[in-house]
């Protein structure tokens, strides 16, 4: 698999899928999408980095562990859930604040954060299966 | 109900706070611990003596508080005569025994967890006797065999230990399930849960077309507790548990919860042919058996066993037979018993730690060298015996009292009568006169008087038999009388006292003392003649118990060989068998099969194509012969049903299964060229067919089903209401997407829960092997030093 | 339109079943992965089809105009994708580990946790 085209492409390939699984993460709300998609998007992105290069720069490349960025994901979810415990309304509910930017209407959420929560536990679960497998190799 | 007292409350909690402390204590205290530890019962037992006066009155005190409001379960407990004498016998007999377990395991590593098992126990009994609804009752009993259970396995390093704890366990725990169903029997015909209401409904319960059943169950748990032929065995084996143990567990109190059952139930199930016969007739046999059984040991403790079943078959004996005087005589004979009893185990166990045995042929002329012992020894004999001045006297009294009429059956239970308390009488005196008179014989431990912890209760005990009698008159107003009136149901007065009064009661007392001289001075003679008829025999439920467990072993070893043989494709074959028949067969039977459906003319051709390509995307998993096409066609199958999301508006479902297809033939890729596996299928023809058969039925069950569902009209209130509040109040267009982070958020907070914990499990599947090393951690950490340097 | 579904789905179930059925464990793996699309799949089906139109509400209005697919099934089906995936990847990885430790691929041969020549339980107490 490792093709010299395949290796000069990756990296370019793999930076455009994860840009493209953050486009597809935030329009979620409104759009098809969301956290799901986006880090199932990202993951493989990761997993054909990983192929062509091999693992070792992959790891470098998302700096942190996968299982790390995953539990933060599931944190940041429960976070998510605990912003309702100040407002007095049930674990989970949404709130809304709007901020306007040169005319533009912005819904910031809780919901928001909850579902980039959803995408780094999948980016990060599922990277590191990925990972785990494809250097099996080396043992 | 009456209010919820504070005091007895506390009274009821006490032992079970000493469970708790017990073991710091002892650690702290050493066996003086005793001292302390003792006030918990003692103060118990001053609580409940504050009732007294009233109680003697006539009047019950009760109290609880609602448990489980909404099924009427109450905690409430119910103290009239009998319950109170029971609740001081168990708490005045618990402060001796703490004493006594001080000296008798003094400098004993497990004397703390000896301690807790006692108090448990204490408590366990306490709430029994003075439970009044049933449900209470039940959980008590069953606590009071637990401890039982742990008391007697306590030395569980041996095994006969162990069999007995459990042969105890298993006996008295399946009769507290019978007991469970009697009380639920009995609710049944009465509709109370109380034992208090229970006891003014007698009519109603002996004219009912259950009570037979309801009575069978009833005594199947009262006697198992309380060791009724044939279910005696298992106390003579509870005697491995430390002497402490026998003395108050295993005579005093606990075997005699089935007797207090019986008294309980007397006034709402008594005074019918089936109580008077059952109950004479049990107890009866047991009265023989056990005094039988008893002559033949030479082991103190054995004997006192067996002597213990007789007594507490005389127990029930006199409860049921049904004459004025004998629930009188059962009552007196049951407090004489607690007494004399007690102190004879504890003598037992004194003998047994001073001289180093408990067998009866080898102790001899202890008298000079422990002459407290002695002297309580006597005084329990006395007591056993029926001699004057001791209360067991009394008791005997009113025993051939109740028993003497002029009938054939009143004649036939007095020679039982008189036979058993005249084997009890030969096996009491032998315990006090074989080990103390006579010459002195060379015991292996050189004995002398045992410590004051030690001889304080048999003392007490002893000089309470004789306290008892002599001031009789005082004792009947304010224990036997109150008693007495509860178990009869009716207020009686007991006067029985040791003014000689001639006729025929002070007539047959002496006919079982001529007849037991005689037995002692034959003694040999008839322990062995019993021992050779028990070997001629060579059968007993002991040895049935044995064969039992060993059965069962063996039983569930060939059921569990049949249900578990540890092949994967039966369990499999066996649970996909399940789902097509509980698919397929609740539609055949109840005629629910789907109408035969028309063939979709709306369908698309480029929709008919991608089912066809799913199709065939099956076909070839099942014909791949090598890897790439297994992997190939399974990717097929999945981008098929991706694509089938797409066609069907669901745009988000489709991008997810294109993904999650792609990572899923990356990792199988990956994984099976690693695996030289082989893909075709080994199974023979026959199980091919089989399998085939199993699988079909399932997709069709499957398929009739769903069929089934899509023929109904469609109910969407669900949906709209996702569809109509996505955007007003959650903000999001997207209705799927909302519904996920959301309405249900806390669901899915859930389910990236579990990816990620299947994350970590497969990364420690891979990281952990046998010869894994602390240092190759390292080679997968992106953070390690040795990975910035590659 | 949801009878051809129907069959689709029986045949998927019936595939992946006979599939469990077999002792090779590569084949078992297969079929959970076949599995998990006959489930969504019915799940899919039994909140009924509409073409095309996928349910989300246009800019300027509050709920949905015209008819479109149910999101309920979707939502549930989406989440139980990626489990499905992420629990289809630990039964590989585990099988895969199994291989290499017990060097066999045939369930029946895997009698760890239930030897074939089981000694009897002891009889005492």
């Amino acid at each position: 698999m490792r093709t010299v085209i395949f290796r000069t492409v990756a990296p370019y390939l793999t930076s455009l899928m994860v840009l493209f699984s953050i486009f597809v993460l935030l329009r979620g709300h409104n759009e098809p999408g969301g956290g799901f998609i986006g880090g199932l998007i990202a993951a493989s992105a990761f997993a054909i980095y990983g192929i062509a290069c091999g693992v070792a720069p992959v790891r470098r490349a998302i700096y942190f562990h996968p299982m790390a960025i995953s539990a933060f994901g599931l944190f940041m979810s429960s976070i998510a859930g605990m912003i309702s415990l100040p407002l007095s309304v049930p674990f989970m509910t949404g709130n809304w604040m709007q901020l306007s930017f040169f005319g533009v209407d912005i819904d910031l959420s809780s919901v928001l954060i909850f579902d980039i929560g959803v995408y780094f536990v999948v980016v990060g679960a599922i990277t590191s299966i990925a990972l785990a497998l494809e250097e099996r190799d080396r043992d | 109900m009456a209010a919820l007292d504070g005091m007895t409350i506390i009274a009821l909690g006490l032992p079970f706070i000493a469970a708790l402390v017990a073991p710091a204590l002892v650690r702290r205290l050493g066996h003086n611990a005793a001292w302390v530890l003792a006030l918990f019962p003692f103060f118990v037992f001053v609580r409940f003596l504050e009732f007294l006066p009233e109680v003697s009155a006539g009047s019950a005190i009760t109290g609880g508080f609602q448990w489980v409001p909404s099924y009427n379960v109450s905690f409430s407990w119910f103290i009239d005569g009998l319950s109170l004498i029971f609740a001081l016998l168990i708490s005045g007999i618990g402060t001796l025994i703490v004493f006594y377990t001080g000296g008798y395991l003094k400098g004993h590593a497990q004397l703390g967890r000896f301690y807790s098992f006692i108090f448990l126990f204490m408590g366990a009994m306490l709430g029994l006797v003075i439970s009044d609804s049933f449900l209470m009752l039940f959980v008590y009993w069953e606590l009071t065999s637990i401890t039982s259970f742990l008391l007697i396995g306590f030395d569980h390093g041996r095994e006969a230990s162990r069999r007995s704890a459990l042969q105890a366990l298993v006996v008295t725990g399946l009769g507290g399930l019978s007991l469970m169903a009697g009380l639920l029997v009995v609710w049944n015909i009465t509709g109370v849960t109380q034992l208090s209401l229970l006891v003014n409904l007698g009519d109603e319960v002996r004219a009912s077309p259950f009570y037979l059943m309801a009575l069978i169950l009833l005594l199947g748990g009262a006697f198992t507790k309380s060791a009724q032929f044939p279910f005696h065995f298992w106390l003579p084996n509870a005697m491995e548990a430390p002497t402490p143990v026998s003395a108050y567990l295993h005579s005093a109190t606990m075997v005699k919860a089935g007797v207090y059952l019986v008294m309980r139930m007397n006034p709402a199930f008594g005074d019918t042919v089936a109580w008077e016969t059952i109950l004479p007739v049990f107890g009866g046999t047991t009265l023989i058996v056990g005094s039988l059984l008893a002559i033949r040991q030479t082991d103190l403790k054995l004997m006192l066993a067996y002597t213990t079943v007789s007594s507490l078959g005389l127990m029930v004996m006199m409860t049921g037979f049904g004459s004025e005087h004998a629930a009188a005589a059962g009552v007196l004979y049951l407090i004489a018993h607690s007494m004399f009893k007690g102190a004879f185990f504890m003598l037992a166990g004194n003998i047994d730690h001073e001289a180093g045995t408990r067998d009866i042929t080898k102790l001899g002329g202890l008298r000079k060298l422990m002459p407290i012992s002695f002297l309580a020894a006597m005084a329990a004999a006395f007591s056993m015996g029926g001699l004057p001045p001791f209360f067991g006297f009394l008791s005997k009294e009113e025993i051939y009292y109740g028993l003497w009429h002029a009938d054939p059956w009143s004649i036939f239970m007095t020679v039982v009568a008189i036979v058993g308390n005249g084997l009890m009488f030969v096996v009491g005196f032998a315990i006090a006169i074989k080990p103390f008179l006579g010459r002195e014989v060379k015991t292996p431990k050189h004995a002398h008087e045992a410590p004051l912890l030690m001889w304080i209760g048999p003392a007490t005990l002893a000089t309470g038999g004789l306290l008892a009698a002599v001031f009789s008159p005082i004792f009947h107003q304010y224990v036997s009388s109150p008693m007495v009136s509860a178990v009869s149901g009716e207020a009686e007065e007991v006067t029985i006292s040791l003014v000689p009064h001639i006729g025929m009661p002070l007539l047959l007392s002496l006919v079982t003392i001529v007849f037991a001289v005689l037995v002692y001075l034959k003694v040999d003679s008839a322990r062995s003649a019993i021992a050779a008829t028990l070997t001629a025999i060579g059968w007993g439920p002991d040895k049935g118990f044995d064969q039992f467990v060993s059965g069962m072993v063996r039983l569930s070893r060939r059921v569990t060989k049949i249900a578990q043989p540890g092949q994967l494709d039966i369990y499999m074959t066996v649970t996909f068998a399940a789902v097509a028949v509980t698919l397929l067969a609740p539609m055949i039977i109840f005629d629910e099969l789907p109408a035969m459906p028309a063939w979709p003319a709306d369908a698309e051709i480029h929709e008919l194509a991608v089912i066809l390509i799913a199709f065939i995307g099956l076909g070839a998993v099942i014909a791949a012969k090598d890897r790439l096409t297994a992997i190939v066609s399974l990717g097929i199958q999945g981008f098929a049903v991706a694509l089938i999301f797409m066609l069907f508006g669901a745009p988000d479902l489709s991008f997810t299964q294109f993904m999650v297809e792609t990572l899923s033939v990356v990792i199988l890729a990956l994984v099976m060229t690693r695996l030289r596996l082989t893909l075709s299928d080994h199974r023979p023809t026959g199980q091919k067919i089989g399998d085939a058969t199993v699988a079909i039925a399932c997709g069709a069950g499957f398929m009739l089903y769903l069929l089934a569902v899509t023929e109904v009209p469609f109910r969407s209130y669900l949906s709209d209401f996702f569809i109509a509040y996505s955007k007003v109040i959650a903000h999001g267009a997207n209705v799927v997407n909302v519904i996920i982070v959301d309405f249900r958020g806390t669901d899915t907070l859930g389910e990236i829960a579990v990816v990620m914990v299947t994350g970590l499990a497969i990364l420690s599947l891979i990281r952990v092997r046998p010869g894994w090393k602390p240092g190759m951690l390292a080679e997968n950490d992106p953070d390690a030093p040795t990975e910035e340097k590659k | 339109m949801e009878a051809l579904f129907s069959v689709l789905v029986g045949a998927l179930f019936a595939v992946s079943i006979y599939l469990f059925l077999s002792k090779h464990i590569i084949r078992v793996l297969m079929g959970v992965a076949i599995l998990g699309n006959a489930v969504n799949l019915l799940i899919f089906t039994n909140g009924r089809l509409l073409r095309e139109v996928p349910p989300v509400i246009a800019a300027d209005e509050y709920t949905l105009q015209q008819a479109a697919a149910n999101p309920l099934p979707q939502a549930l089906i989406l989440t139980a994708i990626v489990i499905s995936f992420s629990f289809f990847a630990f039964l590989l990885v585990l099988g895969y580990r199994a291989f290499q430790e017990l060097e066999t691929d045939d369930t029946d041969e895997m009698r760890v946790a239930e030897p074939a020549d089981e000694e009897a339980p002891p009889l005492g107490y």
